[in-house]
């Protein structure tokens, strides 16, 4: 039983991966990478590390995304000041 | 197309080289000795249910100080690249000055109370539960985070932060201290009475050092959210 | 079986976290690659932490203080795992925060144009 959920997992994980490295918009990529988080979490309680799980989701999966999207949306904040770049970041 | 090529041979090089490693790994029935000697002698010795905690606090106490340390660098650090940067003002392109959603504030004000009272909660009960210091102080800014955006929150006074930061720090290291002073050595918690496992005012004074750090770890990660998010200055 | 399976996961997310940090030209994705790479290194290290048929290392109602030598898994690197996460955490997020200085002085978020750190 652990086993299947343990290759699951992984395959999620993995796919997400992926995702996050080749999915054209940075919005998926970052919540992506959330995503491979959370799911890391999940196999931290199957190997016995409740401690590593909490904190794992808390940290990995909410603050670091939220982080992330904060950095974006300055980014995307400075480029829409600039007349010349039409509010596109390149 | 070069440089991609020679970056999938890097990788495929380095999981070749590291591959001794993966091949001496397999299940095992037993943990390493050190493992078997905190786990032997670490309950009735420090008197505190969660040995990840007694790992954590007292075995390895003095990783956790440089633990700690390196967050507050690199908070600091957040703190003076974006102090420097302007608010920006309402922009054209991007007009979304928003107020936040009525499901966002109700929701927030049922859940700010629980939320923090459920960070406390881990924090003060590291040594009974899984859980504890690093934790508990997630959880308390995940709470300011939800305050922020539901606009309950608009500033925050950066001179409560730094207040309890230096509190909490300074407490943390003068606890260290009294342990040389008074029990075996820096940082050690049988200073006060180790009592009996399972009882909240147990394993002498690992729960006093995990709130210290939790309430450190809560105050710097709410001042990281607080520079690293964007204040809209209306027009 | 189950740490091997957890070590292959592991190796594997490493190897992805390496590949797009060295490939990929979006700043944000390069980011993204470390924090990719910093994942499996948890995971490697948590599954050397695990023995077979192992539960986590509380006393409690399940498990009694002389059952943890027999039935308890490592608490150790799961205290090394603890202090990595959250270091992670501290320094992406001020890789982010250069990364947006970078960007409000070059005007560009593809590292070709970033280059005055190299010589």
């Amino acid at each position: 039983m652990t086993l299947i959920l343990l290759i699951t997992f992984g395959v999620m994980m993995i796919v997400a991966a992926l995702v996050a490295l080749y999915s054209r918009d940075i919005v998926s990529a970052i919540i992506a990478s959330g995503v491979v988080s959370l799911l890391a979490s999940i196999l931290y309680v199957l190997f016995g590390a409740p401690d590593v799980a909490m904190t794992e989701a808390a940290i990995g999966s909410a603050l670091t995304t939220v982080v992330f999207l904060f950095a974006w949306s300055r980014i995307r904040g400075i480029a829409s000041q600039d007349d010349s770049t039409d509010g596109e970041v390149r | 197309m070069f440089k991609r090529l020679f970056s999938l041979v890097l990788v495929g090089a380095l999981a070749a080289a590291f591959f001794p490693l993966f091949a001496a790994i397999g299940d095992r029935a037993d943990t390493s000795s050190l493992a078997g000697r905190y786990l032997d002698e670490g309950p009735e010795a420090l008197g505190s249910a969660n040995l990840v905690t007694s790992v954590i606090v007292t075995y390895r106490g003095l990783d956790t100080l440089g633990e700690v340390t390196v967050l507050f660098a690199a908070s600091a650090g957040i703190g003076l690249v974006f102090s420097r940067m302007q608010p920006s003002p309402a922009t054209r392109r991007t007009s979304t000055n928003h107020p936040p959603s009525e499901l966002v504030v109700t929701g927030a004000g049922l859940l700010l109370p629980l939320i923090t009272l459920f960070g406390i909660f881990i924090f003060v009960h590291g040594h009974l539960t899984p859980g504890g210091g690093f934790q508990g102080g997630v959880i308390v800014a995940s709470g300011v985070l939800l305050a922020f955006l539901s606009g309950t929150l608009k500033e925050l006074s950066h001179g409560l932060l730094a207040a309890l930061e230096l509190c909490a720090g300074a407490g943390y290291v003068a606890v260290g201290l009294l342990g040389l002073w008074l029990a075996g050595g820096f940082l050690d918690p049988r200073f006060l009475p180790t009592g009996e496992i399972g009882a909240l005012f147990s394993g002498g004074a690992i729960p006093i050092i995990y709130t210290l750090i939790g309430i450190k770890v809560g105050a710097e990660l709410s001042g990281v959210i607080d520079a690293m998010r964007q204040r809209r200055v209306s027009p | 079986m189950m740490t091997q399976l957890l070590t292959i996961l592991a190796f594997v997310l490493m190897a992805l976290g390496v590949w797009g940090l060295m490939s990929r030209r979006h700043l944000i994705r390069i980011i993204i690659g470390f924090s990719l790479l910093d994942t499996g290194v948890h995971l490697l290290l948590v599954a050397f932490g695990y023995r077979s048929e192992g539960t986590a290392p509380i006393i409690g109602s399940g498990l009694g203080a002389e059952e943890l030598v027999s039935r308890a898994v490592d608490p150790i690197p799961s205290a090394l795992v603890l202090t990595a996460i959250v270091i992670g955490l501290a320094v992406t997020a001020l890789m982010l925060s250069f990364a947006v200085r970078m960007y409000a002085r070059n005007r560009s978020i593809y590292i070709e144009k970033n280059k005055e750190l190299k010589w």
